[in-house]
């Protein structure tokens, strides 16, 4: 079937491939500076690395997206449907959040070390 | 009322009731058929027999009513006609289907002389009991389906043969094996009628996207119905030109369709809930009523903030709800006629990958259901006795 892209812009979208018993949901999260280019590579890296705990997570992504996830029938028949719809809303919504908030941190903490360091002089 | 079963936690892929409608034949999603009968008295359900014979997942099931034969067809791409001896035990045979992809779909035609199975190798498998050799064979029909068959449904004629597939098409082919059947009248769909004919041709969706996943033929047989991916309703109708209409829904797709009157649909599938259809003499195809009511829960005490907060992320007012409110909680696959038929049937069954059954009584709908279908003149009859009961009370009233 053919694949649909709903994006926000060029950097954030999303890429759904359907086919007769799976969905593959691949995630482009944005990044707006290498900070947060490094703290996506290195969270989503994190993630895939457990890709098992989370089911539906596969461990590479599509080429050109961050994360994907493939739901499969064997997932929609053990699992409630609308569950699942909530849970990938739910990583998109947090997910750019969560690196947000990452970013804030290493910014805090960079000025924080640079605070002390440059005491000495 | 409607009655609820559960059989475990694997999903039904696919279910059939013998002629009495007191035994079942399923299957949990697994290389076996299941056949459970119905305590009289308790109305529970008990392991009878077990079919055991495919090795991968059992895709179809159909049980002829008359001859009482099994037809099972299976992922490892056979087979098997099962057959009951005086002891009670079901006995295989196996069928040369003759295919290199998975089975998807069985059915007996109403003659039980034959049955046709749809498969993922493109072709139909139309097969046939050749008495010299003593075994089922298969003719195919082959041209012009470019993709895998997922759903059948046989003409009352016995000759024709309409089939659903995932190339967005459903054709209506002759089925018709000159070595055991005398040559078939004309129809409405056409008159020459060799083996694999295509008799007509008809596109679910000009844009893509839409795998026919249920196809029905009316008891007249000049209809016919199928639902898509797309989530749509059509109609098509041979008797005036072929002339096809389609109703898409603001729903999810629907994976089983059948008919439950001459005008009236049954459909079900991802939405868990079957809907009723109805179809107008001009071919026009209007939503009537669902069959199941959604329980309402018991509104907690939910500020307005998290309300609005809850339906704007998650689309829904609560956001703790983990059951769906309607009885199935899972993806409805297939759809049965319990009681009647085609023509006016007044009870259905439904199955699920939740591997709940579920027995629907038109005659005992809930209130607001019955007043729906009363509403509309074509489905009127399924809420009949409520009917004479109102116009009983109103003549009572008048008495008094």
């Amino acid at each position: 079937m053919t694949p649909v892209v709903v994006s926000r812009n060029e950097k954030e979208r999303v890429l759904i491939e359907p086919s007769i018993n799976s969905l593959r949901v691949s995630i482009a999260i944005k990044q707006a500076d290498d900070i947060e280019r490094i703290l996506c590579h290195k969270f989503m890296r994190f993630l895939m690395m457990r890709a098992d705990n989370f089911i539906i997570l596969r461990r590479k992504p599509v080429e050109g997206y961050n994360i994907s996830f493939l739901i499969t029938n064997f997932h929609t028949e053990q699992m409630y449907k609308h569950k699942l719809v909530d849970f990938v809303i739910h990583f998109m919504e947090e997910i750019d959040k969560e690196i947000s908030e990452m970013k804030l941190a290493v910014n805090a903490r960079a000025r924080e070390c640079a605070l002390e360091y440059l005491k000495r002089f | 009322m409607t009655e609820v079963f559960q059989f475990g936690v694997e999903p039904i892929t696919c279910h059939a009731w013998n002629k009495e409608r007191t035994k079942l034949a399923l299957s949990l999603n697994d290389n076996e058929v299941n056949i459970y009968s119905r305590q009289p008295g308790t109305g529970d359900w008990v392991l009878e027999h077990t079919l055991s014979g495919h090795d991968l997942r059992v895709t179809g099931v159909d049980w002829a009513p008359n001859t009482n034969r099994i037809v099972t067809c299976s992922a490892d791409r056979n087979a098997y006609v099962w057959c009951q001896d005086e002891s009670g035990k079901w006995s295989p045979t196996l069928v040369l289907l003759r295919i290199n992809r998975a089975a998807t779909c069985v059915r007996w035609s109403p003659q039980e002389n034959k049955f046709a199975v749809g498969s993922g190798a493109r072709l139909i498998s139309v097969c046939y009991f050749e008495q010299e050799n003593n075994w089922w064979v298969s003719k195919h029909i082959k041209k012009p389906i470019r993709s895998t068959i997922t759903t059948l449904d046989w003409h009352p004629n016995n000759i024709l043969l309409a089939a659903g597939s995932s190339d967005f098409k459903v054709r209506i082919f002759s089925a018709w094996i000159k070595d055991i059947e005398p040559k078939p009248s004309a129809t409405s769909w056409g008159a020459k009628m060799p083996l694999g004919q295509l008799m007509t041709e008809f596109s679910n969706s000009t844009g893509g996207g839409g795998w026919v996943h249920g196809v029905s033929f009316s008891c007249d047989g000049n209809r016919v119905c199928w639902v898509g991916h797309d989530s749509s309703v059509s109609v098509a109708d041979a008797s005036r030109e072929m002339a096809k209409t389609q109703l898409k829904t603001p729903h999810l797709p629907f994976t089983a369709v059948t008919w439950i009157s001459k005008n009236t649909l049954l459909a079900a599938g991802h939405g868990c809930c079957p809907m009723v259809y109805a179809v107008e003499d001009s071919g026009k195809l209007t939503f009537v009523s669902k069959l199941d009511v959604a329980q309402k829960k018991e509104a907690s005490s939910l500020s307005a903030m998290r309300k609005f907060k809850s339906l704007d992320r998650t689309a829904r007012t609560d956001s703790s709800d983990t059951t769906l409110a309607t009885l199935h909680q899972n993806t409805i696959t297939g759809i049965q006629i319990l009681k009647g038929d085609k023509a006016g049937a007044t009870s259905v069954s439904t199955c699920g990958s939740d591997s709940y059954l579920i027995l629907w009584n038109f005659k005992d709908l809930p209130d607001t259901i019955a007043d729906e279908l009363l509403c509309h003149p074509i489905t009127a009859w399924m809420a009949e006795p409520r009917t004479q009961s109102l116009e009983e009370s109103i003549a009572e009233l008048k008495l008094a």
